[in-house]
This record gives structure tokens, C-alpha cells and sequence, in this order.
């Protein structure tokens, strides 16, 4: 496919036949149509891909409607009402084009459909990691889980990877464009300048007094061509003769004093970048160390060295103002990404951008300046006694749970029963009262306890305590996992792995709504139960002295594959139950 | 209050504020016997006076209508036994009890429940607080505060709000809150509030060693606790109550913008307004071992994982 492949015409775009139109400029390429208005600030702006694009039609020649373009898309249509019937005919080819390349592909939007750059990705990602790699072999290539499935939870490493590479930005040209040399040819009085889209944009961002003159004066005053031509006549005058007669040029047209006098702008851009300083450092005090505000260190650009009449140091402009603007602009970057066939466009997008970023300084000063003023003698005494709310490390979470783990799941059961209570309140203060009276009349229980009993409590508090040293090893570091063969706990880790990947997936996928999700659970179901019976087979498989410490670990995973399960079965039970919605709701 | 600022107090120095379960209906229904539960407590109390002279103790009964203070050692009230057969702290703890069940009673309901209703843990926690943040105030140097529930009545998911704001309030004032459950199941709201606070939880599994256990595991001050094994919670129900049926759930909806919890889907959420769509309200599916409901813990993972499938999945 050539890129060259592209129509730019004027048009009007009417969102109705009735509709007068917008008008505007109509850019069509093999891929998609942009239709900018002429009024930046109209949104009728319409940007579509072809792929969108359902139909085209269009007027007959020799009809009594004007040249209409008719792109019908799934909610309406497209009219673009062109030129002339040459320009409609141009058009209409290209559509036909693009509209017959964009049917043959049928729509297939399958996942597994990727770009080769997507998949080197996750060749790469695999290769590095390969924790990855196993869990990929295993899930992935037994057809557990699908590809797609795989990398949809994985799309942070993807996002990651992706944000890295990220293209760099081309910035701004480094060269002068105070340099653009006329070309002569030497035999007539006449001197060419060379002026690319680039350069115009370069020469707007680096002199406002331009950007504002063209904003002014272009589609109103004069043509673009004019104004250029002014422009360079101004930056010749500039080069070859001296201030004096810039400023008698000057005197004579006054639009093209208008270039003569950058200062004023930049002047106030300076004195809005003065604000920006630390509001808290005095600048006057600097002001004695500066020698910037001494002129130029004599050195003229264009090479001239002759002193000129302080009536004209209005007109003149040294290499230093230059350089440094220059570079401040470089510095800026570019600000725009965009192609820059239209100055016209290139000059409202730069003075907009100029906006906004003035906005935000202002915002900025006024934060600083808050912020600056705080006087710190007068604050409150900075100690906060609270502890900020402080999440608890998840370790800590799981660690609690160990005990839960092992115990039975009857016990939450058995606790949601409630006592009956078949006392009046009037008997149960009563008794209440009666105890207290009890303890009145005899005092406290004598003894306290009994030395057996107190015997037992030691026995249990101390047991407990020499139990959970023993279990918890002298490091904590320690696990039970050490104690066990290489072999097994590799074995377990995998599982565990596995077993958490496969129960993300399981669990995301309910509330099961499409046939899908169905079948996903289905197939996460069966993967989960294969699973169950591999821990089982390393729990049955262990050496008997280790038979209790590899049960202690597979028991928590164990547990939550039950969950699953159950979870699943439960799940089964009630859609069956309740038959399909007509929603499509499961 | 009347502790005096000038006092220097060491770190060991406790203010410990007890929270005493005296709902007469769970106790009528429980084997053992109040006057025996008290005697036990009472002796607890009356030890931890005398570990330290400026330790201080205050004592709240919670009952099932309301709260009160019914012991506090810095107040001036406190009145020497009128036969002196035992010591001011009983006399006056007995004497105020009784007022207070008396006042108590009057708030009951005039038809007996059916069964046994919960406790106001949730007020008494937050008398403990209040107390608690009174003595914060009093100076630069005070008693290092610790409070101890003694907690027999099962939950009432109705305050599952209240009490986790109460606990969440002591976590920030580093309050650690002890709790000795002496139910028959375990108590999820006191097993979260040790938790959360870093207190201890214990269930005595012998009641006629009371005495023992508290002293051997909750009379210890915080400074000497970091020298000490004392027991480890054996695990924590994290389970939540909804807010619209204050039922404890295993799994439930979240509001997305506030994380109040449902146990039914609703359009619009109720502590927030925020209308809220079918998909916006993350469902919650944990079962079995996947319970993770502490609000606390609902943060966390919607902070760290926005994505649906990671917060229904969390184990």
C-alpha cells in the first residue's frame, strides 16, 4: 500500500441533507477520512476509519444537486458536498478503494490473532522469566487455559514491557533558523528563501511577534505568501544593512515594523518567567551580580560591530537574545505532534498550547507561593501522636490463618446457632443481682482456684508456648518446606503455583454470563480436580515421618481447591435450577 | 480526672480500661455462674492496682441497653467499705454494678427475647476510647492505655459498623485492645478488634482457672509484653456484616466508591448514594478459606488490584 495513496479537498460537511454544511478540509486516505473545519473552533470535526464506513454514495453529474459524498455508517451517514464533480470523482474512487479493501478481511477479532510484535513480546517475557515459562508449559500447553487466557492476567508484564520501549520523541531542530541564508543567483536582482513546513513552525515558536502576525494578518490582511514575503524582506533588511535602516524601513510599513519588534512579547514572557522564580528569593538583591541586562558583550548578530544611536536599540537584536531563545525553545520541545502542512493550523494549535500552559504556571505560582509562605515558626508543633492507619502486611493475614486452615469447617457452623433464651428479663437481672449480693455477703471465692486447676492452666499456657517455638523453628525464615525433600518441595511449589494461577482464573470468571465463561469454568474445574488428586498423591506418597508436615502444607491449598469446587457445584445446582434468563443473565 | 500532671510516669505504668460483659440473659444461659466469673475478675482487678501504685483502673459494664462506668480508680467518690470485710475496689465496683443494672433493666423491652440478645460492646468500646483520649489530654506524661474486653455474649452483627470504627479508632491511637472471650464460640469482632490493635486475643478454655489466665496473660503491661510469649491467636474471622441486613456474610457486594458492604445487589448504595450499575458493584466471592472481609482488608486490595477478577479472588 503507498502512503501516497491520499485526497486533500475542500469541502462542506453537513450532518444533514438539509444541513448548509461546515465548510472545511476533507483528507482521505486508504485508512480513514479526517474532515478538519475551517473554524478550529467548530466541532463538526470528524475523524473516521473506513473500516466503520458501511456504503458510499453520490450524486449524479449533470443532476440538479450539487457534488455530494454519502459514506453511510451504522448510525446514520457521512455528506460531504465538494468542489466540483472532478474533485466528487477523485474522491469517490478512493472510497471505493478503501471501502472494498476493508470488506475482504472478514471480521475476524479473535484473540488469538496478534501482532508479531505482541508475540515476540511474550516470546521475550517467557524467555526471561522462567517461573513464567513452566507455568506457561503447564497450563497452557496441557490446555488448561488458552493463550489468551494466559496473557489476560498477565497484562501488566505486557503493559510493562511495552511502556520501556516507549518511542522517543523528536524534538526540536538545534539549528538557528535565524540562518536561513538567501539563495541568489547573481543575476537578478532578486533573492529566493528557502521555506519548509519545519522552518515555519520554528520561526513560530521562536518569534511570538511572528506567531501573532500571522494570527492577525493571514487569511484577513494579506495572503500567506505575502506574509512571508514581508517577513523575509524584514530579516534582510536585518542582515545586510544596519539598525538605521531597519528602522526607516520600518517607519515606512508599518506591518513590517511588526517583525522589527520581537522584544515586546518576549519581554512579557520574560516578566511572566520572572514570577515563576522562588517567590521567596529576592531578585532585586541579585540584581547588582547580574550581567546579563549589560548589552550583549558587544557581540552583533550578523556580524555587524558598529554602535548604533540608542534611538535604535529598539530595532536591534543581539546574538545573545538569539541563542538564548533559541535554546529556550529547544529546550520547550516540540509541543505538537501533528503534520505541519497548514501554518494556519500549525499557529492556532501553537497559541492555544501557549494558553494552556500559561494556565498551569499561574496555578503553579500560586501553589508555590502557599506553600512558600508557611512561616514555620508559627506552625503547631508537628507531632501527631496517632499512628497512621496502617494496613497490615498480608503476611501477617495468612500467617493468622494458618490455624483456621487446619481447623475443621463444622466449627463456623456449629457458632451460628444461637442460644435460646427462655428467661424473662425479670428473672435474668434477678439472677444477676443475686450473684452480686452472693459476693457482698461472702466475699470472693476462698480459694481462688484450686492448685490443680491452676496447675492445668500453667500446663496449657506453657504447652502452647513450647509448641509454637518448636513449630516456628529458631529462624524465622524457616519453614517447613526446608525439612522436606528437594524433589517434594519443588513439586509442591509448582503445584502451588499452578493451583493459584488456575484459581484467579477460576474466580474471575463468575458471575458466569456467556457460554464462554461457561465452558471456561468448565475446563478450570477440570484442571483444579487434577490438581486435588496430585497434592493427594504427594500427600499419600510422603516418607511416613513426613507424612504429617506435607499434609500440614497441601491442607491450605487443598482447602481452596475445595472451595472452588464447591463453589462450582453450587453454582451448577442454581443455574440449573433456575433455567436461563431471558437477558442473557445466567 | 484526677491524675495529677507532676506524676512521673515510667513506661510500664498501665491504664487499663475493662470492659465488663454483664448481660444477664447470657449469663443465665451460661454454666457458669456470675458470682463466681466475678470473684475471679475482681481479684484480676484488684492485682493489677496492686502491681503498680499508679497504675489506674477503670471499669465498664456493658450491658445489653446500655453502658456505664462502674469502677474508676483516680475518682475521688470512691468510698471505703462500710463493714471492712473486703477491699473499697469491690464494695464500690459491686455497689455501682448494682445501680446499673438496676438502670439497665428499666431500658429492657417489656416482652422477654427470644433469644439471647448481644451485648453493647460497641458503646463500651467507645467509652473506653473516650476515657482513653481524656487521659492522652491530661498531659505529656500519662499511663500507657491498653483496654480489656471481657466478653461472654456472641456478636451482634448489627454493630458490626460502630465496632469496627471503634477498633479502627484505637489502631490510630495505638490502643491495643485485649480481649478474653469466654463464649462458647469465638467472637469475630474481638478476634478482628486484637488484631487490627495488636491486643490479645484468648479464649480460656478452662473457666474455673479465670484468675490464672488473666493474670497470667492480660495483666501484663505493654512495655513488658515485647519480652514475653504470650499466646497467639490461632486465627481471625474476618468475616463482614452488610449494612443493609447486618448479617455476617461470606460474600457480598461492594460499593466501589465508599466499600460498604451488601449482602443483596442494590442499584444505588445506601451509605453513598452512588448509583451504581450491575458490574459496578464488585461481587465478592470468597468461600471456605478465602474469607477476607475485614474492611481493612477490602482497601488493600481494591487500592492495589482495581481489576474485578483480582479483588473476587483473594487468597
Amino acid at each position: 500500500m503507498s502512503s501516497s495513496q491520499q485526497v486533500v479537498k475542500r469541502a462542506k460537511y453537513k450532518t444533514t441533507v438539509k444541513d448548509p454544511g461546515t465548510p472545511g478540509v476533507l483528507k482521505l486516505t486508504q485508512e480513514k477520512l479526517v474532515f478538519k473545519p475551517n473554524d478550529p473552533t467548530s466541532n463538526n470535526r470528524v475523524e473516521v476509519d473506513f473500516r466503520l464506513i458501511k456504503n458510499h454514495k453520490h450524486t449524479k453529474e449533470g443532476s440538479n444537486k450539487p457534488p455530494w459524498l454519502n459514506l453511510g455508517h451504522s448510525q446514520g451517514s457521512y455528506i460531504f458536498e465538494l468542489e466540483n464533480f472532478s474533485d466528487l470523482h477523485v474522491c469517490r474512487e478512493l472510497v471505493g478503494i478503501a471501502l472494498s479493501k476493508h470488506v475482504e478481511p472478514p471480521k475476524v477479532v479473535s484473540d488469538e490473532q496478534l501482532s508479531p510484535a505482541e508475540m515476540t513480546l511474550r516470546i521475550k517475557l517467557l524467555q526471561e522469566d522462567s517461573k513464567l515459562q513452566k507455568l506457561h508449559k503447564d497450563l497452557v500447553a496441557s490446555g488448561k487455559l488458552t493463550e489468551s487466557e494466559f496473557w489476560a492476567t498477565k497484562k501488566k508484564l505486557l503493559d510493562q514491557d511495552e511502556s520501556r520501549k516507549l518511542k522517543q520523541r523528536i524534538g526540536f531542530k538545534n539549528s538557528l533558523i535565524f540562518d536561513t541564508k538567501p539563495t541568489s543567483d547573481g543575476r537578478i536582482n532578486q533573492v529566493k528563501f528557502q521555506l519548509t513546513p519545519e522552518i515555519k513552525y520554528q520561526i513560530f515558536a521562536l518569534k511570538p511577534a511572528v506567531h501573532q502576525a500571522f494570527l492577525n494578518f493571514v487569511p484577513s490582511k494579506m495572503s500567506e505568501v505575502d506574509f512571508w514575503n514581508k517577513y523575509f524582506k524584514a530579516e534582510y533588511i536585518h542582515s545586510t544593512k544596519n539598525t538605521i535602516a531597519a528602522a526607516a524601513e520600518a517607519a515606512e510599513d508599518e506591518d513590517l515594523a511588526v517583525f522589527l519588534k520581537d522584544d515586546e512579547i518576549l519581554e512579557n514572557e520574560a516578566r511572566k518567567k520572572v514570577r515563576r522564580v522562588d517567590p521567596t528569593l529576592d531578585m532585586e538583591a541579585d540584581q547588582g551580580d547580574d550581567y546579563t541586562h549589560l548589552p550583549d558583550h558587544g557581540i552583533f548578530r550578523d556580524g555587524s560591530k558598529e554602535t548604533a544611536e540608542a534611538q535604535n536599540t529598539f530595532y536591534r537584536r543581539t546574538l545573545l537574545q538569539d541563542l538564548n531563545r533559541q535554546s529556550e525553545v529547544v529546550l520547550e520541545g516540540k509541543t505538537l505532534d501533528m503534520d505541519m502542512e497548514h501554518p494556519r493550523t500549525v499557529a492556532e494549535v501553537l497559541a492555544r498550547r501557549k494558553q494552556e500552559s500559561d494556565g498551569v504556571i499561574e496555578e503553579e505560582r500560586r501553589n508555590r507561593i502557599s506553600k512558600m509562605t508557611q512561616i514555620e515558626d508559627l506552625q503547631a508543633q508537628d507531632d501527631h501522636r496517632f499512628a497512621p492507619l496502617c494496613i497490615k502486611d498480608p503476611r501477617d493475614y495468612f500467617d493468622s490463618q494458618q490455624v483456621n486452615a487446619l481447623k475443621s469447617l463444622d466449627d463456623s457452623l456449629a457458632g451460628k446457632e444461637q442460644i435460646r433464651c427462655n428467661l424473662g428479663s425479670e428473672e435474668a437481672y434477678g439472677s444477676l443481682r443475686e450473684s452480686i449480693s452472693k459476693i457482698k455477703a461472702i466475699g470472693l471465692m476462698d480459694p481462688l482456684l484450686s492448685p490443680e486447676v491452676a496447675f492445668k492452666v500453667l500446663n496449657g499456657l506453657t504447652k502452647n508456648i513450647s509448641s509454637t517455638k518448636s513449630h516456628l523453628g529458631k529462624s524465622s525464615q524457616e519453614s517447613v518446606l526446608d525439612i522436606l525433600p528437594n524433589t517434594t518441595k519443588e513439586k509442591l511449589l509448582d503445584h502451588w503455583v499452578c493451583s493459584q494461577e488456575l484459581l484467579r482464573h477460576f474466580w474471575s470468571s463468575y458471575p458466569v454470563t456467556t457460554q464462554n465463561l461457561v465452558n471456561k469454568t468448565k475446563r478450570m474445574k477440570d484442571a483444579i480436580s487434577q490438581i486435588y488428586s496430585k497434592l493427594e498423591e504427594i500427600k499419600v506418597s510422603a516418607k511416613s515421618d513426613l507424612r504429617h508436615q506435607v499434609s500440614l502444607v497441601v491442607h491450605p491449598m487443598q482447602q481452596a481447591l475445595d472451595a472452588a469446587l464447591l463453589h462450582y457445584d453450587a453454582d451448577v445446582r442454581k443455574r440449573n435450577a433456575r433455567g436461563t434468563k431471558p437477558n442473557g443473565y445466567v | 480526672m484526677t491524675s495529677a500532671p507532676s506524676k512521673l510516669y515510667a513506661d510500664d505504668v498501665s491504664l487499663l480500661v475493662v470492659t465488663l460483659d454483664t448481660n444477664p440473659f447470657f449469663w443465665t444461659t451460661f454454666p457458669f455462674h456470675f458470682s463466681e466469673f466475678l470473684s475471679q475478675v475482681l481479684a484480676f482487678l484488684n492485682s493489677i492496682l496492686l502491681l503498680g501504685q499508679l497504675n489506674q483502673l477503670v471499669v465498664i459494664a456493658t450491658g445489653c441497653n446500655s453502658c456505664g462506668y462502674i469502677y474508676d480508680s483516680t475518682s475521688n467518690r470512691n468510698h471505703a467499705s462500710t463493714n471492712g470485710t473486703m477491699p473499697a475496689l469491690y464494695s464500690n465496683l459491686l455497689h455501682n454494678l448494682e445501680e446499673f443494672l438496676a438502670r439497665d433493666q428499666k431500658l429492657t423491652m417489656p416482652h422477654a427475647p427470644v433469644t439471647v440478645p448481644s451485648s453493647l460492646l460497641s458503646g463500651s468500646l467507645s467509652m473506653a476510647l473516650c476515657y482513653i483520649q481524656r487521659a492522652f489530654r491530661s498531659g505529656p506524661m500519662h499511663p500507657q492505655p491498653r483496654i480489656l474486653c471481657l466478653q461472654g455474649s456472641t456478636d451482634g452483627p448489627e454493630q458490626y459498623v460502630a465496632i469496627m470504627n471503634a477498633i479502627f479508632s484505637a489502631q490510630r491511637s495505638s490502643v491495643p485492645v485485649d480481649s478474653c472471650y469466654i463464649g462458647s464460640n469465638n467472637s469475630a469482632f474481638l478476634q478482628q478488634a486484637s488484631y487490627i490493635t495488636g491486643g490479645i486475643y484468648y479464649r480460656p478454655p478452662q473457666m474455673d482457672g479465670l484468675f490464672q489466665y488473666l493474670s497470667t496473660v492480660f495483666a501484663t503491661d505493654l512495655h513488658s509484653r515485647a519480652f514475653l510469649r504470650l499466646p497467639k491467636s490461632l486465627g481471625v474471622d474476618f468475616r463482614a456484616s452488610c449494612f443493609c441486613h447486618k448479617q455476617t456474610i461470606d460474600m457480598g457486594y461492594v460499593c466501589s466508591v465508599c466499600l460498604s458492604i451488601f449482602c443483596e445487589h442494590h442499584d444505588k448504595c445506601s451509605t453513598s448514594l452512588y448509583l451504581a450499575r450491575l458490574n459496578q458493584m464488585l461481587p465478592q466471592q470468597t468461600t471456605g478459606k478465602e474469607r477476607l472481609h475485614n474492611v481493612s482488608g477490602l482497601i488493600t486490595l481494591i487500592l492495589s488490584c482495581p481489576s474485578r477478577e483480582l479483588i473476587c479472588y483473594v487468597s
